[in-house]
């Protein structure tokens, strides 16, 4: 093909001739950028990722009961294990409670067999006195819990180094003994209401921010300049004060001796405090407000430039003024719309300081459980499955922003 | 100005239904900032208006007690040194992201903005667990490390939006007249960039300075934040001391404005 038409080839060597001149001046330019690009690898992504693998990670099993493990390897799976497999466990459990290591793999195995921390202990307490087997039947005294099939089966699913059950238990879900996927028991089935919940919040602020925010916008174009600027700033200072000297302006003011509660007394509009604090509706009003600018935004400056004339057109062509607006003005307010409830959307989503702080048990969002279970349930595993759930949801709805809107359309103010 | 001649009756009256709702939008905006003012003024420990007699003794507590005064010292200093590392970093790299042969744009800018994306309590948790295995949870270190990645994307903006209206004929000019490219740089592009810099280093200071999540994750007593401690505060028991550091807080954020308010102007001219 190419000797049949040598023009082509020509061409080609053109093109790599440019991009091979074009090199030194893009690396150039890449260099520049690199000393970032490096430290945010390192600072902000290695950290996801990390979280990311935290997930998963499965060390407990695996580095506590090795022995246990290998013994295990010839199990049937369905009945009480012989001596060996015993005698394997009270090896490892020696081992473990002269490194202190029995609460780690107990407190593992507890997430999956209720009960089993405390077993564990036990057992490592009584194997650290045992010198010589028989095992079998000193482990079986000390409870039900070691001569159930499902216990072992546990235990040799978890000796693999990565695991779902995390992730799984994210969505409420957990592995059938039989190896499939079911639900786990309503009551502890918390987590896809959470999320459903987050979203849910995240889906109201979005849309009072849209039918607060338009006319605020709409309003910024009309004014005379010099009020415009006085509204601008309006909106320009509460995006620039901190988010937590607003959400502490909040629970002032919705305190049941705050001054929302003092103002409807004055004007007898309660007899009785109404509960604003801790509640639904205390939460989605001081998110409303915090994220009101960011709707705001980026609605005005598409109206700003949408002409004028274009309103006097429709109305001599014989339209009213609400056709006219419906249907030359609002349509072409639409990427504004657009780019600012998705960013209001995204950042709804990662509230956690508003929530904690206004809302009551009802109201924590995603990201009040991820640091609950890093704080107080020191189960990273869970927190990081969540973590996950919660950024990969984010990511989604960031990939629609960058498609319809494009990360070169972020600006400030 | 607000009505076209040819308005209608109904057109003048939904006009001004509308400036009126937008007007109460606006001050339901306004009026929480400026609510705890008053109180932080306050002679009483608790939060109804009007005040019914003013004092400073919320302040002399926020200044007199060391645990308040050393959160104010820890935030300070970390700020400081998240602005300098971050406005170094994106200035450098807004500089190669302006320029046109700058490969992968779309990619590396989605990169570049994703920490303003990503949900603040990915980045504490992420960071907690990571910087641990370097010791650097509970440093000063650490928090800035992680408050300069949450800062960047504000300098790279700024001063990529300042670099497209800079015309790269003179930095062409100063090579042609003899600068070398350093000497260029710093006494041609630096001070035309400069509005742009110093704009996205306001941001990043108030970016540090104001960033609760990731503080309450990385840092103990020692490196406590002012905010973490009204963070604390809030959650324990709500005093009158948070309203003062909040209103110092507000009264900062409103400098920040301002300054950045006239450096916008400046360049418009």
């Amino acid at each position: 093909m190419a000797l049949s038409e040598p023009v082509d080839l020509e061409r080609i060597r053109t093109f790599v001739a440019v991009r091979r001149a074009a090199r030194p001046a893009r690396r150039a330019a890449l260099s520049l950028a690199l000393p970032l690009v490096v430290f945010l690898v390192l600072t902000f992504v290695a950290p996801i990722l990390y979280l990311l693998v935290t997930a998963v990670d499965n060390p407990e099993t695996r580095s506590v009961l090795p022995r246990t493990l290998g013994a295990l390897e010839t199990w049937d799976g369905a009945s009480t294990p012989d001596e060996a497999v015993f005698a394997a466990l009270a090896a490892d459990l020696k081992q473990a409670k002269a490194d202190s290591t029995a609460a780690l793999v107990g407190k593992r195995l507890n997430y999956e067999i209720p009960g089993m921390r405390s077993k564990m202990l036990a057992a490592s307490r009584m194997a650290a006195g045992l010198e010589a087997g028989p095992f079998r039947e000193r482990f079986l005294e000390q409870g039900d819990i070691w001569a159930a099939p499902e216990t072992w089966s546990v235990i040799r699913r978890n000796g693999a180094g990565l695991t779902p059950y995390y992730l799984l238990t994210a969505l409420d879900l957990k592995q059938a003994p039989s190896g499939g996927l079911e639900g786990v028991a309503p009551d502890q089935a918390i987590f896809l209401s959470v999320l459903g919940r987050t979203l849910l919040v995240a889906g109201i602020v979005t849309g009072l921010t849209l039918i607060l925010g338009y006319p605020v916008a709409y309003v910024l174009t009309i004014a005379p300049k010099t009020i415009a600027a006085v509204m601008m700033l309006m909106v320009l200072l509460p995006l620039w004060t901190s988010l937590l000297v607003r959400t502490t302006a909040w629970v002032v003011l919705l305190q049941s001796d705050g001054v929302i509660n003092s103002v409807l007394m004055a004007l007898h509009l309660t007899t009785e405090k109404v509960q604003l604090i801790f509640t639904r509706i205390g939460t989605v009003t001081a998110m409303t407000h915090i994220q009101l600018p960011f709707t705001i935004l980026p609605i005005y400056s598409v109206m700003r430039s949408i002409q004028p004339t274009q309103l006097r057109a429709a109305r001599s062509l014989g339209s009213g003024p609400t056709s006219a607006f419906w249907r030359i003005y609002a349509p072409q307010t639409l990427p504004g719309v657009v780019a600012g409830c998705l960013m209001t959307f995204i950042l709804s989503l990662g509230y956690y300081i508003t929530p904690a702080l206004v809302g009551g048990p009802q109201d924590q969002m995603v990201s009040n459980f991820i640091s609950v279970y890093i704080n107080r349930d020191l189960n990273w595993g869970l927190a990081a499955a969540l973590g996950v759930v919660l950024l990969l949801v984010t990511l989604a709805i960031y990939g629609l922003f960058l498609r319809l809107v494009g990360a070169d359309k972020i600006k400030l103010g | 100005m607000w009505l076209p001649s040819y308005a209608t009756p109904s057109e003048r009256l939904s006009r001004t239904l509308v400036v009126a709702f937008a007007v109460a939008v606006l001050l339901f905006l306004i009026a929480p900032l400026f609510i705890i003012v008053p109180l932080s003024f306050s002679k009483d420990p608790f939060f109804t208006l009007p005040v019914r007699e003013y004092s400073l003794r919320w302040y002399e507590d926020l200044f007199g007690n060391p645990r308040w005064f050393e959160a104010m010292m820890n935030s300070a200093i970390a700020a400081v040194l998240t602005t300098i590392l971050a406005t170094t970093l994106g200035t450098l790299a807004a500089l190669g992201i302006a320029r046109p042969d700058f490969p992968y744009r779309r990619v590396i800018m989605a990169l570049l903005i994703s920490p303003m994306i990503v949900p603040i309590v990915i980045v504490a948790v992420g960071s907690y667990l990571f910087f641990g295995e370097f010791g650097l949870t509970n440093t000063r270190a650490g928090l800035v490390l992680a408050h300069t990645a949450l800062a960047t994307p504000f300098v790279v903006i700024t001063v990529t939006a300042t670099l497209s209206t800079y015309d790269t004929n003179l930095t062409r000019a100063a090579h042609s007249l003899g600068a070398s490219g350093l000497s260029a740089f710093f006494r041609v592009t630096l001070p035309n960039i400069l509005p742009g810099m110093i704009s996205g280093a306001i941001f990043a200071f108030a970016t540090s300075f104001d960033e609760v999540v990731v503080a309450l994750f990385l840092t103990a007593a020692e490196q406590r934040t002012l905010p973490v401690q009204m963070f604390s505060g809030i959650r324990d028991q709500i005093n009158p001391t948070i309203m003062a550091a909040a209103t110092l807080l507000l009264a900062l954020s409103i400098l920040l404005f301002a300054a950045l308010a006239l450096l916008t102007r400046k360049r418009a001219r």
